[in-house]
């Protein structure tokens, strides 16, 4: 496929990886944020080409696994309430609540929908004047103009039967919260290339100078990758630490304004708690009192009890890249994708998940 | 497929549970539709079941279909049905000779879809040479089906020079795929409510009982073993080999055929094509000795143009499938856990 071959050229990925082994002097540990760079770089075994004193961190970039069991507990429980159809991306269908999980949930009879996108579920509402359509809206800043735009949508249709349940995350909050934590080993981020092609890099620039950490917005694919590994380093071992961007074919650096204004006229911003890592300040989206029938929060009476994650589960440790999933005691073993502790295991982008399909054929029977 | 002949007049536009009560809606429903189309000597019979005879050793096997939506690009539930239960006795090696056709129908459905439905099935079992010798229809309330569900069985003629069982597949063999993977199930995917997207890519659903028995027919026990890899795709079925003889499977992911457009979907939709369901393509373990010539006979197959040679059967990986990734480096592939969900970014 064009513009897909090209990053997935194997000889230039060996040519990125001599690279990285010549100009490596010292041991580095890499964060990258994003759940699909985790996968992709697991998934094609680039791990296993780098130089044995980088080591790779995978950090918290997958929306799924970073909802807190309290908010999916909350999905679960509108999902129950009658007359209400509950829509969602298909990857958070499967992550464990307290009790159940949405796929649970609908085999028990809730009305729980697979969307792509948020403005099939306005469509919905729509066509369904007597049900309450609740759009399940989580992500990064990458589904946060979509989202928005589905309440932008919903109010111009005067729709009294469209609400969200605001998930949303940020990357920064949560890269400042890493570096900040006192057990913290990160040197130098890769930063998520479609989250700055909404963003922009801005935000960026007062991270790498107060931590004096490199950040580089990379890409996803295997050349990518490796190109912003080889980018990371080559300033660690000059002791530079600033922004710079290999994912330039997308990425602009004011980003794309018009996604960010959609964003802004729906969400403020709002503390957020993330599973395994806790409350960040500051580090989420919130449908804005202006919006507030749109709001599910607001909409609906939520009753539940306080959740309380799986303490069997060491996702926070991972997400912040203090453990590697198979340091885990249950990884392969009481965790598994068919019944997992935490959502790491089930999400199509977690680190548990993606070191459990794609684990290295040669290790693993060693 | 074509509508072959036009609708005959029924009383209602829509399927209604009386169609169903075993009175006179279901006797017309029968006479007017069934009975007419899959018009056969067995059939005709209009007995409670079919009696015949056959020669050999022969193969059964049945299979249900739930699909939705009903209608999709390049086919609809009936022709699946036949292509199916045909196809899965053409794995054991057989020709499928004749078949049953339940349908279980939720009331509401168009007469007008339950017609094109039938002229699918009929297009599709004469395709196969097979017949429809017996058969049911109920009808189910609103709500508790989704449209149409069918089930077909079928018993074959098992070739006598097929010998494919598990039990043959030896190290060195090597694993052909006669077809692009991938392909029906992103082709169902496109048009699923809430997922839909612009394709021009269509189901490949055909029979592939004709192209099964030309390769038994010249390659007889060469052929070690055969498999559809429908639901789970071809990653499921290697799992499964892998499992039963205890040895590995190593695949080479540049030699997978799959259609530019549906690999492009698969990295939009965040799914991996190896998991994606089939339909209109085999994977066939055979003797090394004739991979070559049964390449070259597959390929020339109206079914087998795409056909190749994606992967061996090792000691080195016992119990496990292992693909050799495009940029050289390996890793396993696992069983599919539950079913594929797109992705969210």
């Amino acid at each position: 496929m064009k513009y897909l071959t090209e990053y997935r050229n194997p000889e230039l990925v060996q040519e990125l990886a001599r690279e990285i082994r010549r100009i490596t002097t010292k041991p580095w540990t890499l964060m990258e944020i994003c759940g699909g760079q985790t996968h992709s770089l697991v998934k094609n075994g680039l791990l296993d080409i780098l130089p044995g004193n980088i080591s790779m961190v995978h950090g918290p970039g997958c929306p799924v696994c970073v909802t807190s069991v309290s908010i999916i507990d909350e999905a679960v429980f509108l999902a129950g309430l009658p007359g209400v159809i509950l829509c969602s991306y298909g990857d958070m269908l499967r992550v464990p609540g307290s009790s159940k999980s949405l796929l649970d949930a609908k085999s028990t009879g809730a009305d729980v929908r697979i969307l792509y996108s948020p403005l099939e579920a306005v469509q919905l509402a729509k066509e369904n004047p007597g049900k309450q359509v609740v759009f399940f809206a989580v992500g990064f800043e990458t589904t946060a103009p979509a989202n928005a735009l589905s309440v932008v949508q919903a109010d111009q249709l005067q729709l009294d039967n469209y609400s969200i349940l605001s998930s949303h995350v940020l990357v920064p909050p949560a890269m400042e919260a890493i570096l900040s934590d006192e057990n913290n080993t990160i040197d130098a981020f890769l930063a998520a290339g479609h989250v700055c092609t909404i963003m922009g890099i801005e935000e960026y620039y007062p991270i790498a100078e107060k931590y004096k950490c490199p950040v580089v917005i990379t890409g996803f694919e295997p050349v990518d990758l490796l190109q912003g590994i080889l980018m990371a380093v080559t300033q660690l071992e000059n002791g530079q630490y600033r922004v710079d961007n290999q994912y330039a074919r997308s990425v602009q650096p004011e980003g794309n304004i018009r996604a960010q204004h959609t964003i802004k006229t729906v969400f403020d911003k709002s503390d957020r708690i993330w599973r395994g890592i806790g409350n960040i300040p500051q580090s989420g989206y919130e449908v804005k009192d202006r919006f507030k029938k749109f709001n599910a929060r607001q909409k609906f009476t939520i009753n539940i009890p306080v959740a309380q994650e799986n303490a069997a589960c060491i996702s926070g440790d991972i997400m912040k890249g203090l453990k590697k999933p198979k340091q885990c005691p249950n990884f392969g073993t009481l965790c598994k994708p068919e019944h997992p502790l935490g959502a790491p295991m089930v999400s199509s982008e977690g680190a548990c998940a993606a070191y459990y399909h794609y684990q290295n054929a040669d290790n693993s029977l060693a | 497929m074509q509508l072959q002949c036009p609708m005959p007049k029924f009383d209602f536009d829509l399927i209604t549970m009386g169609h169903g009560s075993g009175g006179l809606l279901t006797h017309k429903l029968l006479q007017s539709g069934v009975f007419e189309i899959f018009n056969n000597d067995l059939l005709n019979q209009q007995h409670d079941g079919a009696s015949f005879e056959l020669p050999g050793k022969l193969a059964f096997s049945t299979d249900s279909y739930v699909i939705s939506p009903i209608f999709f690009p390049g086919g609809n539930i009936g022709e699946l049905a036949i292509n199916g239960t045909v196809n899965d006795l053409a794995m054991c090696g057989a020709q499928a000779k004749h078949m049953s056709l339940a349908l279980i129908i939720e009331e509401g459905l168009p007469m007008a879809d339950f017609w094109k439905i039938l002229q699918s099935i009929k297009a599709a079992a004469d395709s196969a040479k097979v017949k429809i010798v017996t058969g049911d229809t109920k009808v189910v309330e609103k709500g508790k089906g989704d449209q149409i569900f069918i089930n077909t069985s079928g018993i074959g003629i098992i070739h006598p020079k097929a010998n494919i069982h598990h039990n043959n597949i030896k190290t060195g063999d090597l694993i052909v795929i006669s077809g692009k993977i991938a392909t029906h199930g992103i082709a169902i995917m496109s048009v699923r409510k809430g997922l839909e997207f612009e394709t021009t890519i269509e189901s490949d659903t055909i029979n592939l009982n004709h192209t099964v028995a030309t390769l038994i027919h010249k390659f007889e026990d060469g052929i070690r073993f055969l498999r559809d890899p429908t639901r789970g795709g071809v990653a499921s079925v290697l799992n499964e080999v892998t499992e039963m003889t205890r040895l590995g499977a190593y695949l080479n992911q540049s030699s997978l055929p799959i259609d530019e457009q549906v690999e492009g979907a698969c990295e939009m939709l965040g799914l991996d094509p190896l998991y994606v369901a089939n339909e209109g393509i085999f994977i066939a373990i055979v003797d090394p000795a004739i991979a070559t010539d049964f390449l070259q006979v597959l390929q020339t197959d109206q079914n087998g143009k795409y056909a190749a040679i994606i992967g061996e059967i090792t000691n080195e990986y016992a119990g496990k499938v292992v693909l050799k990734t495009r940029i050289g480096s390996k890793h396993i592939v696992h069983y599919l856990t539950g079913e594929q969900l797109p992705r969210i970014c």
